[in-house]
């Protein structure tokens, strides 16, 4: 094992196509990265803002969130216009935290798109690396001690 | 109890504005219930009490405590410790004890940059040797101590265990009112529990006409003039309504002001910022993304806006320093 950083990386995906194109790149024998834990949802309309900012306080150091493209692919017809306002948002609240706009991801990959799916991870994986770690859980720790300006 | 079968209560304000304090005062003639009921023995701001009497008392001699304010200072955190100590009951009392509330807003920034901001930059300041104030200064007489400005503002049950929870800022005195007559008569719900509001939201409690939200442009409060009937929200002016607990009665919609989201989260919420960023996202009446993006992106300082009363709460608790 080398010493770099091996980032730990959470995708919500949606069931019916980002889901499926992973599980397709499996299949397929794609090779992706093993730092991309996925979670995956019945549709990425279910997934909460809160979901995105507990994975980053519990460690996380980039998110992904994928879902079906719109407009016509969601199997819910209309959940992943739910994404779409969400994610715009959830973008601006990241930086006024000060967490990198590059730690988070957002966007669709179909069923048919395994190959976009393993692109992804390696290319989302290398980047986040790049950045290092997040360690969110550290922000609490107390400081007030040192450096009184 | 004390002797005389009174309540001895206690009531302390760490990082507050006093609005909590005026929130008891607002009881009116039934202060002098509580005054019949209970024995004051500890009120800063309206009583001639001091701390070294706090720490004459023997462990749990108080028998409820409401301590509103965060702990912003090593003082506020000191004194969370003794009060916790001495009474048998510590209520967080008022949003800025329980979740942080707007003190919480300097959780945006770092603690240089807000000494910075007072003492040097504000215009009205005259401050011409640029001093700041220091944990330690030496005088000739010796060294004068102030207490220390933490970096991160917290939340009394962040700094140590707290039995019951009032939200609001300030708590409405109708609510305080029964919390007082829960504790009088025993009826407190389990320790942990929020007290002095109600299980669902303010949307639940607020009477304005609600019909389909499809919102094109938000606007802020004073951009427009709002129909008074009509949900605030669904005229695209942000109300954090459908992601704050109920218990005020809806008073700011009732008087066409949007609600601001400081009786906290519902119950089973774990970030109200979130919820409410959700919720207002989730009517933004667009059905492609560049136009998404066009009509949320116009909301002016959205971590403010959703997390104004409860950042240091809130998942993530602060700004990455």
């Amino acid at each position: 094992m080398s010493d770099q950083f091996d980032p730990r990386i959470v995708a919500f995906v949606c069931n019916w196509c980002t889901y499926t194109a992973a599980d397709n790149a499996g299949v397929g024998r794609m090779e992706q990265p093993p730092n991309v834990d996925i979670i995956r949802v019945m549709c990425s309309g279910r997934i909460e803002p809160a979901f995105i900012l507990k994975a980053f306080a519990l460690g996380a150091d980039g998110v992904i969130v994928s879902g079906c493209h719109p407009p016509g692919d969601c199997h819910y017809s209309s959940g992943n216009f739910k994404t779409f306002r969400r994610m715009p948002l959830v973008e601006q609240l990241l930086a006024q935290f000060g967490i990198e706009k590059e730690r988070f991801h957002w966007g669709w990959i179909s069923g048919a798109e395994a190959v976009k799916w393993a692109q992804l991870t390696h290319e989302f994986t290398e980047r986040i690396r790049a950045l290092g770690p997040l360690n969110w859980s550290r922000q609490l720790e107390d400081k007030e001690g040192d450096g009184h300006l | 109890m004390a002797q005389n079968g009174k309540l001895k209560l206690g009531l302390y304000w760490a990082a507050s504005c006093g609005g909590c304090e005026i929130a008891v005062v607002e009881l009116r003639e039934k202060i002098l219930l509580l005054d019949e009921a209970a024995e004051i023995l500890f009120w800063p701001v309206a009583m001639d009490f001091k701390v070294k009497d706090v720490e004459a008392m023997p462990d749990g001699h108080l028998d409820v405590c409401l301590f509103n304010g965060a702990i912003r200072t090593s003082e506020n955190e000191h004194m969370a410790h003794l009060l916790r100590r001495k009474s048998k009951v510590l209520v967080a009392f008022g949003s800025c004890a329980y979740e942080g509330c707007i003190p919480g807003l300097a959780n945006f920034f770092e603690k240089s940059a807000i000494l910075r901001r007072v003492y040097l930059e504000v215009p009205t300041v005259e401050n011409p040797e640029g001093i700041i104030p220091q944990p330690v200064t030496p005088v000739p007489e010796g060294e004068i101590e102030i207490p220390r400005f933490y970096n991160t503002v917290k939340t009394l049950g962040q700094v140590t265990d707290v039995d019951y929870f009032v939200p609001g800022c300030p708590p409405q005195p109708h609510q305080i009112w029964a919390v007082v007559e829960a504790i009088l008569s025993g009826g407190l719900p389990p320790k942990g529990s929020v007290v002095g509001a109600n299980e669902k939201t303010v949307c639940d409690e607020c009477k304005r006409i609600r019909e389909e939200k499809r919102i094109k442009k938000f606007y802020r409060y004073h951009e427009i003039i709002p129909d008074a009937e009509r949900c605030l929200l669904e005229q695209g002016i942000i109300c954090a309504g459908p992601a704050t607990r109920g218990g005020c009665g809806a008073l700011c919609p009732t008087v066409n002001q949007p609600c601001r989201g400081c009786y906290g989260p519902p119950p089973n919420v774990l970030d109200q910022g979130a919820a409410l960023l959700s919720a207002v996202a989730s009517v933004a009446d667009a059905d492609t993304e560049e136009e998404a993006a066009r009509i949320v992106g116009e909301i002016l300082d959205p971590a403010g806006t959703f997390y104004r009363f409860g950042l240091p709460a809130s998942t993530l608790h602060r700004a990455r320093m």
